[in-house]
């Protein structure tokens, strides 16, 4: 199509800014103190988390709340393979491990992505919203009761391997890949399926495929965030994986504005850092915080950064 | 071309259809009319795949598609433009096209096609960057009927064009029905309101009452027809 290699450009541009800022970033880590560090990696992984739901409930106009449960399966699985596996390893070989252990835990994701999809294709709205959450509620339970991942008592000891670099060069890579992914010929009919879907099958548009495809991307870049949340906070506990972390990202997603990527980059920043800002009212918090999410969903339900989108720009 | 037997479908426990048969011979246009609730936009849904049926065929060009998934039918050439023209309002025009050729390949092709829904359709032309859920009920339409051209059918359905469109566009997007009939062979079946101008373009028409069809004859039969002009023709 003719705008496409524009929106192309885009796209890499979007992977260039990450990784040029995830670069600059990083060589001043040194300078920050460890609490903003681990903020602005928080910052990185929920940009992951916001992106990859972007392409299930934006993009493709369904509405999971089972993000949380992704990211679970995701973090629980890097978590554990670099416990078991990093003692036998010399520290040379250790960011390697660190790779296959996140890509590892992207892909199990995507399978539960797979398994959650599937049987919930002729679900819309409401129901399916119902059976996402179920499902990250029922990996949460199982997570409490297995023992190998430490129950209810939670994984401890997790190598710290998560960096500004990696945290910021995966949020290029999923921005990335989501952004060419939705404009490319075969991505718009991600947008006609979230439009029409009638229409979409009338056009020789499989609308199941485009479904599927889109749980199982969004559970794989995930599980990526959870592996790096994992190697980030050093612990994990069933509790930190609950249906608010699911629809924390929900609501990231809706302020960005549905299917704009540019927009919900931005409400995922906003998001993480509006608690923290927020932190010297102490008890008053997370009241706060639910008031003006309030606020700004009454004020602007189109979403926050409704700047004049070139049609299909993401 | 194409050949419906005893098609019968039910939303949940009630009956929509009661045995539908109809006969689409190639290169024709046949007119299904009948009020509102006869089945209708029933009869084309379960022939383009979008809803099941529960006993019956569908053949098209010797070849039996009953039931198969609407995806796979298209792929078959044969399309339907479904009741309220459904665009993609998120798109534009040309995007909107583009996924009317979302089965090609042949970039060539494509783009002959795209000019072709042009020249029948000039004001598509003037807006093809526009959101399609930006432009007029007539735009759409036109756009819906465009689009469904830009997937190569030989055989096209087309479910109310004219519904809650100004007569002088109806009367050319009906031209244009007309004209692509005639010079690219297209078979069509047409479901109209309008009974008067769709059985004027038509060569046979039928006529469903409550899920049955209970009169079928050529086109100039049926519109000196003392019942069919009393029921509906306004007479
Ligand atoms: N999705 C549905 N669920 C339940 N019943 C339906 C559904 N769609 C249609 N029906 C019923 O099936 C019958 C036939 O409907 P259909 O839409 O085929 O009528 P039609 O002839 O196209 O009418 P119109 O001229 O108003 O478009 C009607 O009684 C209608 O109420
Ligand atoms: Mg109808």
């Amino acid at each position: 199509m003719s705008s496409s290699p524009a929106f192309l450009n885009g796209a890499k541009r979007w992977l260039l800014v990450g990784i040029v800022l995830a670069a600059v970033v990083s060589m001043f880590s040194g300078q920050f103190n460890r609490y903003h560090l681990g903020v602005i990696v928080d910052i990185g992984i929920n940009i992951i988390l916001a992106v990859s739901l972007n392409l299930i409930n934006g993009h493709t106009g369904q509405f999971s709340l089972g993000h949380a449960g992704f990211m679970a399966v995701g973090g629980y699985t890097a978590a554990k393979i670099s416990l078991v596996v990093s003692p036998m390893l010399p520290p040379a070989l250790q960011p390697l491990l660190f790779l296959g252990a996140l890509i590892a835990g992207g892909l199990l994701a995507a399978l539960a992505g797979f398994g959650v999809g599937v049987p919930s294709l002729r679900l819309k709205g409401d129901y399916l919203a119902i059976v996402t959450l179920g499902f990250g509620e029922i990996i949460r339970v199982i997570v409490q009761n297995m023992e190998a991942v430490g129950a209810a008592s939670g994984l401890k000891g997790i190598p710290k391997y998560t960096t500004l670099g990696w945290t910021f060069g995966l949020a290029a890579v999923t921005i990335y890949f989501v952004t060419s992914l939705v404009n490319s010929t075969y991505g718009r009919g991600f947008i006609a399926v979230s439009d029409d879907e009638v229409a979409a099958s009338s056009m020789g548009i499989n609308p199941v495929r485009y479904k599927v495809t889109a749980f199982v991307t969004g559970a794989f870049f995930a599980g990526i965030a959870g592996g790096l949340y994992a190697h980030h906070k050093q612990f994990l506990s069933p509790t930190g994986f609950d249906f608010l972390k699911s629809i924390d990202i929900v609501v990231m997603v809706i302020l960005g504005g549905m299917g704009r990527t540019a927009g919900v980059v931005v409400a995922a920043i906003l998001l993480t850092l509006l608690p923290e800002v927020l932190r010297q009212f102490s008890e008053y918090r997370m009241i706060i915080y639910s008031l003006l999410i309030i606020i700004l969903m009454m004020a602007r339900p189109q979403g926050l950064f409704t700047w004049n989108r070139k049609k299909g720009a993401a | 071309m194409l050949e419906v037997k005893d098609l019968e479908v039910s939303y949940g426990s009630i009956k929509a259809l009661h045995g539908v048969s109809l006969n689409v011979p190639q290169g024709s246009i046949v007119t299904l009319i009948g009020a509102n609730g006869a089945g209708k936009s029933t009869t084309l849904r379960a022939i383009s795949g979008l809803i099941k049926t529960r006993s019956g065929s569908v053949t098209y060009s010797g070849e039996d598609i009953t039931n198969q998934p609407a995806h796979k039918i298209v792929a078959k050439h044969l399309c339907h433009v479904p009741e309220g023209r459904m665009v993609f309002a998120n798109l534009t025009v040309a995007e909107n096209l583009r996924m009317g050729a979302y089965l090609r390949n042949d970039k060539a092709g494509i783009a002959a096609d795209m000019d072709y829904a042009f020249t029948i359709f000039p004001r598509l032309k003037e807006r093809i960057n526009q959101a399609a859920g930006t432009m007029s009920g007539g735009e759409q339409q036109m756009l819906a009927i465009a689009r469904a051209l830009m997937s190569q059918p030989k055989c096209l359905m087309l479910d109310e064009p004219s519904l809650g469109i100004a007569p002088i566009l109806v009367r050319a997007i009906f031209d244009q029905i007309v004209a692509i009939n005639k010079e690219r062979g297209l078979t069509i079946l047409l479901v109209e309101q309008n009974a008067n101008l769709a059985l004027g373009i038509s060569h046979h028409g039928y006529v469903l009452e409550t899920g049955r069809v209970i009169l079928e004859d050529s086109a100039a039969a049926l519109l000196k027809n003392p019942q069919v002009r009393a029921a509906y023709l306004g007479d």
